[in-house]
């Protein structure tokens, strides 16, 4: 890899993001830098672009225009933006554990395979090995039990607990988070957000979209306000939340409490 | 067990019988230990119509419903092209025009006449798996093609952010999703499938159907090979059935 020296510590970089969908641009140029151990959070109305942002950094979407390093490699794009190299990008998403709105387990497998399948049939780790992995990560998480059932059967909560254990068994470098709680009803957001918690005291890097405003403040290192596609603030959060500067911020912080 | 010897289904299974004992005493079968064989040969010929039509047409058809679900353009519209084609016309001609049309091309050609498949092309039943295979393609395409479009996006978006190359994704995540979707479609398909295949007895194929025109000629007695070559017809559907309900039962719940 080309990771530079000065860039050791520095898990992902994102330069000069620009998105558009047809002739919406959605991102209008932003950037981010998390280092090792980084916990980032985006927040912002929706519309804002945060969920584009995020997606484009291991590619789930075509940036327009930008550069994205990741752990000191840049992804190689063309003049379109499309990616230059699938087998790097592929190499590259498999740093990186992504944890979607919507849990995306996959329905036709058990718990357990849906933490294994890439394990075992992408990285072609020994099967044993990859379930003792699983089977820790399950417990960890605090669903031991349910290693053979199908995702059909669990709560929404258990779902997206299921859904980080299984981006944790991959030994991602980085976590992306895309609104992790957001479907869920809110007796259950707690127990995923105890689970999120526990993985950024352990210095995870992790990038989170999230509209849990305290959950944020909590355990962010670094927050960014995202207004109409561009980074309108951003800072340590109790100065951004204790001391918002820009007059959008104040009122989003208002509106949502 | 118990529980099945309900009430109506005493009287079903009574009626049944008389059914059956009213055709046994009443209408003629000393015909039927003559042809046995024949009929037991046509039976399996049959169903291994049916099975390698079934197979070789999904073996197609998972690649033209891909080609219309996500497939370039370049690849969609010959494969919505070829289904229409196939859906638009009736299988008979479809038979015809390869039997007829191919079939008398071949002879021309010298170097086909001179090849070691010489002997399996001038027989008649390559012609008919081709015509069945190729329909049961044209409408398994179609159907492929709903279900491939139908998996939930987040499954596919899923695996894609976890660096599946994207074979495995379609061999582990997307094609099974698919054919999960499609499995009870695919089950009534199958069916029909199975009465299509009598189609075979126009281009001197001889499975069941034929051999029952067989012994019409032969003995002049019409009604009876009739009612049993429905019987056998119904046979093969309710195995079927009772497969694809095992196939369904066997699935994972896909509630979401």
């Amino acid at each position: 890899m080309s990771g530079s020296r000065a860039g050791a510590s520095e898990a992902i970089r994102v330069e000069g993001l620009r998105k558009s969908f047809g002739a919406h641009e959605v991102l209008k140029g932003v950037s981010l830098t998390a280092h090792e151990g980084d916990v980032v959070a985006i927040i912002g109305g929706s519309g804002s672009g945060k969920s584009t942002m995020l997606r484009c950094i291991n590619f789930l979407e075509t940036p327009s225009a930008g550069r994205i390093v990741i752990g000191g490699e840049e992804v190689a794009m063309r003049a379109d933006g499309s990616v230059a190299d699938r087998r790097q990008i592929e190499r590259l998403r498999q740093s990186l554990g992504m944890v979607f709105q919507q849990f995306n387990l996959w329905t036709h497998r058990t718990i357990l395979e849906n933490l294994v399948e890439v394990p075992v049939h992408v990285l072609h780790q020994p099967r044993a090995e990859a379930e003792a992995r699983a089977q820790r990560l399950l417990a960890r998480v605090g669903l031991a039990e349910k290693a053979d059932a199908y995702p059909a059967f669990l709560s929404g909560g258990q779902q997206q607990r299921a859904a980080i254990a299984r981006a944790l068994c991959m030994e991602p470098r980085a976590m992306l988070f895309d609104e992790p709680t957001s479907a869920l009803d809110p007796e259950l957001v707690g127990e995923v957000l105890a689970v999120i918690r526990d993985l950024a005291a352990e210095g995870r890097t992790m990038i989170l979209v999230t509209h849990e405003m305290k959950f944020a403040r909590e355990v962010a290192s670094h927050v960014i306000y995202l207004h109409n596609g561009v980074v309108e603030e951003e800072g340590p959060p109790d100065a951004l939340f204790g001391a918002p500067k820009s007059e959008r911020l104040k009122q989003f912080l208002k509106s949502v409490g | 067990m118990r529980n099945f010897w309900l009430p109506h289904r005493i009287v079903m299974a009574a009626l049944g019988v008389a059914v059956l004992i009213w055709c046994v005493l009443t209408l003629r079968w000393d015909w039927l230990p003559n042809y046995l064989g024949l009929a037991a040969m046509g039976i399996w010929r049959t169903i291994w119509l049916l099975v390698l039509s079934l197979v070789l047409g999904m073996m197609l058809a998972i690649p033209l419903g891909l080609a219309q679900a996500a497939g370039p353009r370049w690849l969609a519209w010959p494969a919505r092209g070829f289904c229409t084609v196939i859906r638009g016309t009736p299988l008979l001609l479809q038979l015809w025009l390869l039997y007829y049309g191919l079939g008398s091309l071949f002879p021309t050609i010298p170097w086909i006449r001179q090849s070691d498949l010489w002997p399996i092309l001038r027989q008649a039943w390559p012609y008919g798996l081709l015509a069945l295979t190729l329909s049961f393609a044209g409408y398994e395409g179609e159907v492929m093609r709903g279900a491939f479009r139908g998996v939930v996006k987040g499954q596919i978006e899923a695996a894609t952010a976890m660096g599946m190359p994207r074979l495995t994704l379609l061999r582990r995540i997307w094609l099974p999703q698919a054919l999960h979707r499609a499995l009870p479609t695919l089950g009534g398909e199958t069916v029909l499938q199975l009465k299509a295949t009598p189609l075979v007895a126009t281009i001197t194929v001889v499975d069941i159907y034929a051999v029952a025109g067989r012994v019409r000629q032969d003995t002049f007695i019409t009604y009876e090979p009739l009612l049993l070559l429905a019987v056998v017809y119904m046979a093969i559907t309710g195995i079927i059935v009772l497969l694809f309900r095992h196939f369904e039962r066997r699935l994972p719940s896909r509630v979401a």
